[in-house]
């Protein structure tokens, strides 16, 4: 049940750079993406009052493209369902793929967008770790020009940005050396989630030449479901000794966490039991999971430890 | 008399409009001049009320305000007791207690004056705890904080443990969480009221006649002046058995100083915050078992918790107290049942009605006892199944076949469990060996990070850290009402034949998706000899429908639609005795004759009232004899996975083989197991109610976790049929048996696939954790420590771990 | 107000930019769109946006300016049930009845993209869309059914 709206305005400039300019003039204006956040905190009668700048028709924050690089440009206003049927996301970025699938269900995927779930901010959020282990960057742009910044560096603290006001995330970068084509090449244009069988949780896993990645997800139940603890690594191996690792977990910390503790403890070692303990204790030193009303910190902590081994041995 | 509907699964008599959008819930109703009407509740679970008050900032003069002093009649809802007031006038008892009413054009104003309404509370200390309940430290209910309790004794449970005879003892402790019902549409009523005309409302209900009663206490009204009309109902479960007549009140009040129609519809989150869900449960076992396996004595402790009010917890509990002890044999049982008062909102019907809590110890139980003997689970059981002429603990002689034995039989062999049993704990056991090998091994260093002997014998891509598990339960539920309660009842149904040749069943029963008019058509279209085409259901609205009891206790179909039966027959024998029908008709003869003798006579009805079964003897008092007509008898089994990295536990297969006496309407009766297992599925690992204060923490469908699409397995459904002489046809109740197996059949398979001593409803990975990997006594943990699982069930009680406060 | 094609008419919608699409809709009479939570968790209030399942809930009136929007009440034509609705109908896909319309537009959704399902992809379709009643495996056989309809 929505509140009264007297106190809202939900505007719809013609392009992004009317957007822009709207939020510039405005200060303290909200962009308005694809919805499935803002209007459920809306209809519990949180979200505060003012002037929200719908992005619905900045085309330019649409699209997947290619780039110089051969790396991939994602606009913010993708939604999941076009995250999952994106041949050219597919044939690189599979962890991005899983996550997308892991969201809501389709409903939410169809009006859901990647920007959105950047912006939200929620530390529980299933991209960010996917995004993270591929070593995205952000393209951000207001009225007064456009800069890129590194997501690792993006969230400072929990639903604190590297975004100023009248700023948007326009673009998502993904560069083509953290690319990791499946198996078998891309999957065309029709994408489905190798679902395992019931009794294999759901482990996404691609793999091509040494390099592996892994995304798994664990809440509640399988589907319509907030995080618990999601890990999203990629690892390449060059004999026994790990070449080179990307470890990134959320849900247990108030952002999403670039392991890179744990990463440095393996990288250039023999993947063996010791590196793997090491791995593991930097991991638990890098996370602060909390008690709150989905799980226990114990539980994610432990949780987080076993998806690593996993990831680590599998 | 012919049968030929029975066992057809005749579609959905109101499907139609289900999937056009076409049916019309309360809330697709609004009509002119209605007001939205919303509820000022309690901001703490006990206290004094010290001040009401509004703010200025709203213009309260356009708004209609309801508050205790504004009740025409008793502020009571009338129910078995009348401890409940409709609103909380001086002290609250629990959190989200109702208190004040408010009612506006426009439903955003209403909640926004909602919220400013702020209601001073000087708290009293409050008991959320069975225990804290029982210690009578603090009184919040009554002398004693127990609405009530049962004591059912068969033979001498002291003197066999005294006896000094060569058994074996095993003691458990076993407790469930509450429930939410969790039924996709809210609670919702529209009314319109005033003193010269009197009060009608309109709405989402199960028991009309239940609503009728308490409005005509709550406005000082005689019975022919309240009218309550049934609308579409999007779900029940029990939920909408008792808590309606709250809703229902609250919007006539206001309809009532509004001099308006006035809809309540409740939001999700109030819904679940404030309304009824599944009594909590706590049940002890001392079970005597003598060396070669026999039941020797039984001893059970029953409390269950019933939150602020009285409600129908004496009859959860006496439904509970009496299935506690199970299908099984045994000379000596005590069953010592209570229910006990604490601050929580009043926990309710909800489908099995107390027997999933006591069905759910008790099986869990009678494995434990199994191997504590040293027998197989199926062993155990075959060696105490009740059967024909057998005695139940509260002194029910068994009249009816009965085949435990070939149910089990049956279910095992359709879900394989003998041979999955066997495997499973062999596989298991390899793959405990092998988590153990590859953790102290070296990397192969062929890009993976296990030796590849971590993944020999990995069958079916199974991950290396899952364990799979297959467990059963073996249960009854009985149908109907319990001991006198039917005949106290004294439900009426009645058959017309209209001035169309169409015939039309007048019932108060109600259609909440189990299938009540279709079962009803088909029933007395059977009777008729005509098609369930040609018969209409009258929409239940107590101005034109008997009281034909509440929808509720599996008794719908059995008892209800036995009135159905005999009233369609008498307006049959009617028209053949008045010679406008031969004995041997056709369909369109018969509408020929309906309608020749309504223009004759006027009027073409029959109306049957339940008489018991002969033979059937209850004592009240002593609580013994016969508790019920008939029972469903059941064995499910559930096969699980259950992955040790995230302790995350998933239903992979399910059969569920009942004799439940005759199936009226396949499809029908499938879908009731169905949905009825896949309410068990989320109870027992799903949905877990967090407390906070004395109120449900995570009353959102987001934190409140049902299974979806992806949660559940193929759901495998088996009938087997022995008529019940005094069923429609033959058929027994359904509705609920299907809710008492799932939980201990998942939790004997959990504990079979993880050794762990699984006792503590819902099995939330966060607990499975804790009872496989409990928290080591020293700060730092080791990382690599991998949980060991525990082989032995332990019989030491387990402290509660669910009121969170 | 916007303009939108509502049930393949062209039709304007009155009210907040913000308001839900899911109470703009019911007050102009497509009450076939019914409210389970109001958080896009159950998907009751489903419905199709240019083609795409969304929950109506969330979505913002402004959202709809020149959509089609597809209710459970556009899904029949005049002559007849769609094979999904027949399905439902006569596969007992529905029982009480609150969740059918948003579960028949999500197997809608779902065929009109995929006519050959497996089971996983029929699962995930339908993932959004609470079912108390039912335990989903008449509405799984529902879908079944529409699937050999259509072929």
């Amino acid at each position: 049940m929505t509140p009264v709206l007297d106190g809202y305005q939900l505007v719809t400039p013609a392009s992004l750079s009317e957007a822009l300019a709207d939020l510039a003039a405005h200060p303290g204006a909200r962009p308005f993406a694809g919805g499935t956040d803002l209007m459920v905190v809306l209809e519990a009668g949180h979200l505060s009052p003012g002037r929200y700048v719908s992005l619905a028709k900045c085309a330019e924050l649409r699209g997947i493209e290619r780039t110089g690089d051969g790396g991939l440009s994602i606009g913010a206003l993708t939604t999941y369902t076009e995250i999952r049927q994106s041949a050219a996301i597919a044939d690189g970025f599979a962890m991005l793929q899983a996550a997308a699938a892991e969201t809501g269900g389709v409903a939410t995927q169809n009006r859901g967008t990647i920007g959105g779930n950047i912006a939200n901010a929620s530390p529980a959020a299933d991209t960010p770790p996917a995004l993270l282990a591929y070593d995205a960057e952000l393209e951000l742009v207001s009225s007064s020009g456009a800069r890129r910044v590194p997501y690792a560096a993006f969230h400072r603290g929990y639903k604190q940005m590297d975004l100023v006001p009248g700023e948007l995330i326009a673009r998502i970068h993904l560069p083509a050396r953290t690319a990791i084509p499946p198996e078998g090449g891309n999957h065309g244009d029709r994408v489905e989630e190798p679902l395992a069988p019931a009794s294999v949780p759901v482990v996404s896993a691609f793999r091509r030449n040494a390099w592996r990645d892994y995304y798994r997800k664990v809440g509640p139940r399988r589907a319509q479901a907030i995080s618990k603890v999601c890990l999203a690594g990629s690892i390449r191996m060059e004999g026994a000794g790990v070449a080179d690792v990307r470890i990134a977990i959320g849900a247990v910390a108030p952002t999403v966490v670039r392991a890179t503790a744990a990463e440095q403890a393996l990288r250039g070692r023999a993947l063996d039991a010791d590196a793997i303990a090491a791995a593991e204790r930097a991991l638990v030193e890098a996370i602060a999971p909390i008690d709150d009303i989905r799980s226990t910190a114990r539980y994610r902590s432990r949780v987080a430890v076993n998806l690593l081994r996993e990831f680590l041995r599998s | 008399m012919d049968v030929p509907q029975v066992g057809r699964s005749v579609l959905r008599k109101e499907g139609r409009a289900k999937v056009t959008g076409q049916a019309m819930y309360v809330d697709d109703v609004s009509p002119a001049g209605m007001l939205h009407g919303v509820t000022v509740r309690s901001p703490a679970a006990r206290g004094r009320i010290a001040a009401i008050r509004f703010d200025p900032v709203i213009p309260w003069d356009e708004f209609v305000v309801v508050t205790a002093a504004d009740i025409p009649g008793k502020n009571v809802v009338k129910l078995i007791l009348e401890d409940q007031p409709y609103l909380a006038h001086d002290v609250v008892n629990h959190r989200e207690e109702p208190i004040a009413l408010v009612a506006h054009r426009d439903r955003a104003r209403a909640e926004e004056a909602r919220r400013h309404v702020t209601v001073e509370i000087e708290p009293l200390p409050p008991v959320f705890t069975i225990d804290d309940a029982l210690a009578a430290r603090e009184i919040v209910w009554g002398t004693d904080n127990v609405f009530k309790r049962y004591m059912v004794q068969k033979g001498d449970v002291d003197a066999a443990f005294a006896g000094g005879g060569d058994v074996i003892v095993v003691e458990g402790e076993y407790e469930t969480g509450a429930q939410e019902q969790l039924y996709i549409e809210p609670n919702g009523m529209l009314a319109v009221a005033d003193p010269v005309h009197g009060v009608t409302v309109w709405g989402s209900m199960q028991c009309p006649y239940y609503i009728h009663k308490a409005l005509a206490g709550l406005f000082d009204l005689p019975p022919e002046r309240v009218r309550v009309v049934q609308m579409e109902t999007g779900g029940g479960f029990g939920g909408k058995e008792e808590f309606p007549s709250v809703i229902a009140g609250h919007a006539a009040l206001l309809a009532w100083k509004a001099g308006r129609p006035v809809k309540m519809i409740y939001g999700r989150d109030e819904d679940m915050a404030a309304t009824t869900k599944r009594h909590p449960s706590r049940t002890r076992h001392r079970t005597a078992v003598s060396r070669d396996g026999r039941l020797v004595a039984m001893d059970v402790e029953f409390t269950i918790d019933g939150g602020a009010y009285c409600t129908l917890s004496p009859v959860v509990l006496s439904r509970g107290t009496i299935h506690a002890a199970g299908p099984y044999s045994c000379p000596n049982v005590r069953v010592r049942a209570r229910a006990v008062a604490t601050n929580a909102p009043p926990h309710g019907a909800f489908r099995g009605f107390g027997a999933p809590q006591s069905l759910f110890a008790l099986e869990r139980h009678m494995d434990r006892v199994a191997a504590a003997v040293g027998l197989t689970p199926e062993a155990f059981r075959r060696k105490n199944f009740v059967t024909f002429g057998d005695t139940l603990a509260v002194g029910q002689t068994i009249k009816e076949p009965v085949d435990m034995g070939g149910l089990l039989d049956r279910a095992f062999d359709v879900s394989g469990y003998r041979d999955k049993r066997d495997r499973f704990t062999r596989e298991n056991a390899a793959a405990e060996q092998r988590e153990r090998a590859s953790r102290v091994s070296h990397a192969d260093g062929a890009g993976h990070g296990a030796p590849a002997s971590a993944r020999a014998g990995e069958s079916e891509g199974r991950s290396p850290s899952v364990r799979k598990g297959i467990g059963f339960a073996a249960f009854f539920h009985g149908a109907g009402f319990t001991g006198s309660g039917e005949v106290h009842l004294k439900s009426v149904a009645t058959v017309e034949g209209t001035i169309d040749g169409v015939v039309r069943v007048l019932a108060g029963s109600t259609e909440i998706g189990q299938g009540t008019n279709t079962i009803f058509s088909q029933i007395a279209a059977g009777a008729l000899g005509i098609d369930p085409d040609d018969v209409d259901i009258a929409q239940p609205d107590t101005a034109v429908v008997p009281d034909s009891g509440p929808t509720v206790a599996s008794r719908t179909c059995m008892v209800v639609g036995r009135l159905v039966e005999t009233a369609a027959l008498g307006i049959r024998h009617t028209l053949v005795d008045a010679g406008f029908l031969p004995s041997v008709y056709t369909r369109g003869e018969f509408q020929t004759a309906c309608r020749r003798y309504v223009e004759t006579f006027g009027t073409l009805r029959a109306s049957s009232q339940y008489t018991p079964p002969s033979g059937l003897v209850w004592d009240d008092e002593k609580y013994l004899g016969d508790a019920y007509g008939t029972y469903g008898w059941a064995v499910y089994v559930a096969e699980v996975s259950v992955d040790t990295a995230t302790w995350e536990t998933r239903v992979d297969d399910f059969v569920a083989v009942q004799e439940i006496g005759r199936v009226i309407n396949p499809t029908l009766a499938t879908g009731q197991i169905e949905g009825g297992v896949a309410q068990g599925i989320g109870w027992a690992l799903y949905e877990d109610v967090v407390w906070r204060e004395g109120r449900m923490a995570n009353s959102q469908m987001t934190n409140y976790i049902m299974p979806t699409s992806m949660d559940v397995p193929d759901i495998r459904v088996y009938f087997e049929e022995v008529p019940y002489p005094h069923g429609p046809s033959g058929a027994k109740g359904i509705g609920e048996l299907p809710m008492d197996g799932p939980a201990p059949a998942i939790f004997n398979a959990v504990a079979h696939a993880t050794g762990a001593d699984v006792t503590h409803l819902p099995l939330t990975p966060e607990r499975l954790m804790d009872l496989l990997s409990p928290p080591e006594p020293v700060a730092s943990a080791d990382p690599s420590s991998k949980p060991v699982a525990s082989a032995q069930p332990s019989s030491k009680p387990v402290a509660s771990a669910f009121r969170r406060n | 107000m916007i303009t939108c094609t509502l049930n393949g008419k062209r039709t304007p919608l009155e009210g907040h930019p913000m308001a839900r699409l899911l109470d703009v809709l019911r007050a102009s009479g497509m009450t076939g769109v019914k409210e389970g939570c109001g958080e896009g968790e159950c998907g009751a209030c489903a419905v199709l946006l240019d083609g795409a399942l969304v929950n109506s809930c969330l979505t913002p009136l402004a959202h709809a300016e020149d959509a089609a929007i597809t209710t459970i009440e556009g899904v029949a034509t005049e002559a007849r049930l769609h094979a999904v609705q027949e399905s439902f109908l006569e596969c007992g896909g529905a029982q009480c009845g609150i969740c059918t319309p948003g579960m028949v537009l999500a197997a809608y959704a779902l065929l009109s993209r995929n006519a050959d399902p497996t089971d996983e992809e029929v699962r995930m379709a339908l993932a959004g869309n609470l079912c108390r009643c039912t335990g989903y495996m008449r509405i799984f056989a529902s879908v079944y059914d529409a699937v050999r309809k259509l072929t």
